[in-house]
């Protein structure tokens, strides 16, 4: 392969499509989804329950179901000035990569630990699944991620999952993540159904993470909130596709997709007096079938025929801030309008 | 001033776990009014749907009084004891609420108007369905009336268990938020909805959330009430609890949540809680809960005595809280801190 990457991008995602095969017909569930990810930054992916967020980072570190097919596109994974298609790594290759490499957090994993076995069983056997069998050496690197994740190491190294609360499984989950030191991490909605102030506490965790051990993260959220705080660059997946991608003050501040638009106006905040919110109308598409044209058309204000027509591209209008779509100055001037 | 539409008066309620006993609620007092917004806040397990169940009657309280429209609950018999029942319904607000899968949207509301006998015959049952649909904008009728629930979206769903709620012409509605209810633009129309029902209806809305941001939107009129393992803890006016918290909970709360806004979310000053371990409900500490993770604990004083909900002394407002320092006076707040 004779490719060449600007050495501050880890992750390249190139036009990747995905479908589910079911019974009733193949789910889109990625369409021609491109992005990068840039050395030591967070990018967040945002969109509605069912837009295909878990879908792409499954597809990353390739733990699709089986009943997933990639259709086409590419994963360029790139170290030390080696690229790499995930899409084409060996089975040896790939059982490297994940956690080496790319580790995942899944969503709801608080439940992923085996009950049975105390916790340093657990980071003993991922060490020794890729080759690190020094026991004390992986004590020695858990109990310092533990302290990172600001637990009691030694007690919670002993215990046993059902001893943790959540947050604490979660915390730890977050340290056995990093234990092989990979260069991205993937959360799917790592906050979500925990408690405030344990959001708060994992929050925390993770930003002092990212500075000491200087990894890239992508993670998945519904919770527009976290992406505020912790994201650089935010992409916002709508029916299968990136709709909008920029940094995060150009999408919270100066969202050029009516659907972003939407969803930003639906959250209430604490900071502001009352909010004026707004809903998004309708509901997202079946991806079985999905409209014609712009998939948002149907629940947008500003939709004309051209819109129900042809699918507008994913298009760089003002320095690295992408929107797919056809009447982005309606929405600018309906929001000049407004103030 | 008027009777209250709910009173709940020095209610406890605990729950036989093994040979444990786990004090779930302690020493609760609500006076709801008719038509006010308000919202119950807190943290998982803090007791809130506990709450809700035993507003609507479908938990006895183990100690304490329930008043409906200023009559004891456990005194009603025969038609007025099915009159409450009837006036106040709890909607468990979850995606994958249990609708039954085998039966239309038609059929879901059409049972219990015939069961109450709430429309006259078959003809006039149809038209309350319509009625009701069109009351929760599942419009135009003829597109929901006759679909399964797996044909509905999350959305439309919740819509459908609203409407069924409705079929008894409540006048109190509990609207209990699930931690599972996660997209934003759902949420905010749903609420929106309700908010208009209490309008058009004359419902009275408890609404019961882990989210003090969509607690604020809600009942920015109204009251909020922040629990916090089992007891209330602060109550009173949304807009003062908002702008300026008092108890040291509610503090650390709103100090704790992320804004949709990178600049405001990133600039905020979170307290910090001086231990993060939530105490279990069989070991709850003795004197205030909260004390152990209190970052104004006052040594001697909140770890001896459990605290009431008072105005404090210093107070310019008519806000609750349950902190003894707080009540008595600024001196041994300052000497706490
Ligand atoms: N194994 C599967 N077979 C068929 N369809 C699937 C499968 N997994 C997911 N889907 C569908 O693919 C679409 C995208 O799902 P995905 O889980 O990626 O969404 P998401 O954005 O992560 O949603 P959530 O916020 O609810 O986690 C959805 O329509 C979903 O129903
Ligand atoms: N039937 C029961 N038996 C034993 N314990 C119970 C029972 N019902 C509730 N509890 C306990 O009471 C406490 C309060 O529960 P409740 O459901 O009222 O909390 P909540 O504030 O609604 O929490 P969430 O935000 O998670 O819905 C929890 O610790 C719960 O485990
Ligand atoms: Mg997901
Ligand atoms: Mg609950």
């Amino acid at each position: 392969m004779s490719l060449i990457l600007p050495p501050d991008i880890v992750l390249k995602v190139d036009d990747l499509s995905i479908v589910y095969r079911t019974d009733r017909g193949d789910v889109k569930a990625t369409a021609n989804v491109s992005f990068e990810l840039r050395n030591g930054q967070a990018l967040a992916l945002i969109g509605e329950s069912g837009s295909g967020k878990t879908t792409i980072s499954l597809a990353l570190i390739r733990k699709l179901p089986k009943n997933a097919l990639v259709t086409g596109g590419r994963i360029l994974y790139q170290r030390n000035e080696k690229i790499k298609d995930v899409l084409e790594l060996s089975d040896r290759q790939l059982r490297e990569f994940r956690w080496n490499e790319c580790a995942m957090v899944f969503q709801g994993a608080q439940n992923a630990f085996n009950p049975v076995l105390k916790i340093h069983r657990q980071f003993e056997d991922t060490a020794q699944s890729h080759g690190w069998t020094d026991k004390t050496a992986v004590r020695k690197r858990a109990l310092s991620l533990l302290e990172l994740v600001r637990l009691d190491p030694e007690r919670v190294y002993d215990a046993y999952p059902h001893e943790l609360s959540g947050g604490m499984k979660q915390r730890t989950l977050l340290a056995l993540g990093v234990l092989l030191n990979p260069q991205i991490v993937i959360l799917d909605e790592p906050t979500t159904a925990l408690d405030i102030l344990t959001q708060r506490a994992i929050i925390d965790v993770l930003n002092d993470m990212q500075r000491q051990l200087d990894f890239s993260i992508i993670f998945i959220s519904h919770d527009l909130s976290l992406a505020a705080e912790m994201a650089d660059h935010v992409a916002t997946v709508y029916a299968g596709e990136i709709v909008e991608l920029g940094a995060v003050n150009d999408i919270f501040y100066q969202s050029l997709h009516p659907y972003t638009h939407g969803l930003l106006t639906s959250v209430p905040t604490l900071e502001h007096a009352q909010d004026l919110l707004q809903s998004i109308p309708g509901s997202p598409p079946n991806l079985i079938a999905p409209p014609a044209g712009c998939k948002f058309h149907p629940r947008c204000a500003f939709a004309d025929d051209t819109c129900s027509k042809d699918s507008p591209p994913l298009t760089d209008d003002v320095g690295g801030h992408l929107a797919a779509c056809w009447h982005t100055d309606r929405l600018l001037a309906s929001r000049k309008a407004r103030v | 001033m008027s009777t209250p539409i709910i009173e709940l008066k020095q209610v406890y309620r605990h729950f036989k776990s093994g040979r444990e006993i786990v004090p779930v609620l302690q020493d609760i007092n609500i006076a709801v009014k008719r038509l006010e917004f308000l919202c119950l806040v807190g943290e998982s397990g803090c007791g809130k749907t506990t709450t809700g169940k035993i507003i609507c009657g479908l938990l006895p309280t183990s100690q304490g009084v329930v008043e409906f429209e200023g009559a004891d609950i456990a005194s009603l018999r025969g038609d007025g004891y099915r009159r409450f029942r009837r006036s106040v319904q709890i909607i468990h607000q979850d995606p994958y609420a249990s609708l039954n899968p085998t039966q239309t949207v038609a059929d879901m509301l059409s049972y219990p108007l015939l069961r109450h006998k709430l429309a006259p015959q078959r003809r006039g049952v149809m038209q309350r369905v319509r009625e009701l649909l069109d009351l929760v904008d599942l419009t135009p009728v003829e597109d929901f009336i006759e679909k399964y629930p797996h044909q509905l979206s999350g959305g439309q769903r919740q819509r459908v268990s609203i409407a069924r709620a409705l079929t008894t012409q409540p006048s109190v509605i509990v609207a209990d938020e699930s931690v599972s209810m996660v997209d934003v633009s759902i949420r905010i129309g749903l609420l929106q909805m309700m908010m208009d029902l209490r309008d058009r209806l004359d419902v009275t809305i408890v609404f019961i959330t882990h989210d003090l941001a969509l607690a604020k939107y809600f009942a920015w009129d109204g009251r909020i009430g922040v629990m916090y393992l089992g007891r209330l803890v602060e109550i009173g006016r949304t807009q003062e609890i908002i702008r300026d918290p008092q108890h040291p909970y509610t503090k650390v709360l709103l100090s704790a949540i992320p804004e949709p806004d990178p600049e405001k979310t990133r600039s905020k000053q979170h307290i910090q809680l001086r231990s993060e371990d939530i105490p279990r409900l069989t070991e709850l500490p003795p004197g205030c809960s909260f004390h152990p993770r209190c970052p104004w604990y006052v040594q001697d004083v909140c770890d001896q005595e459990v605290p009431e909900l008072s105005i404090p002394l210093q107070s310019g407002s008519d806000v609750e809280v349950a902190c003894i320092p707080l009540e008595r006076g600024s001196e041994l707040a300052l000497h706490g801190s």
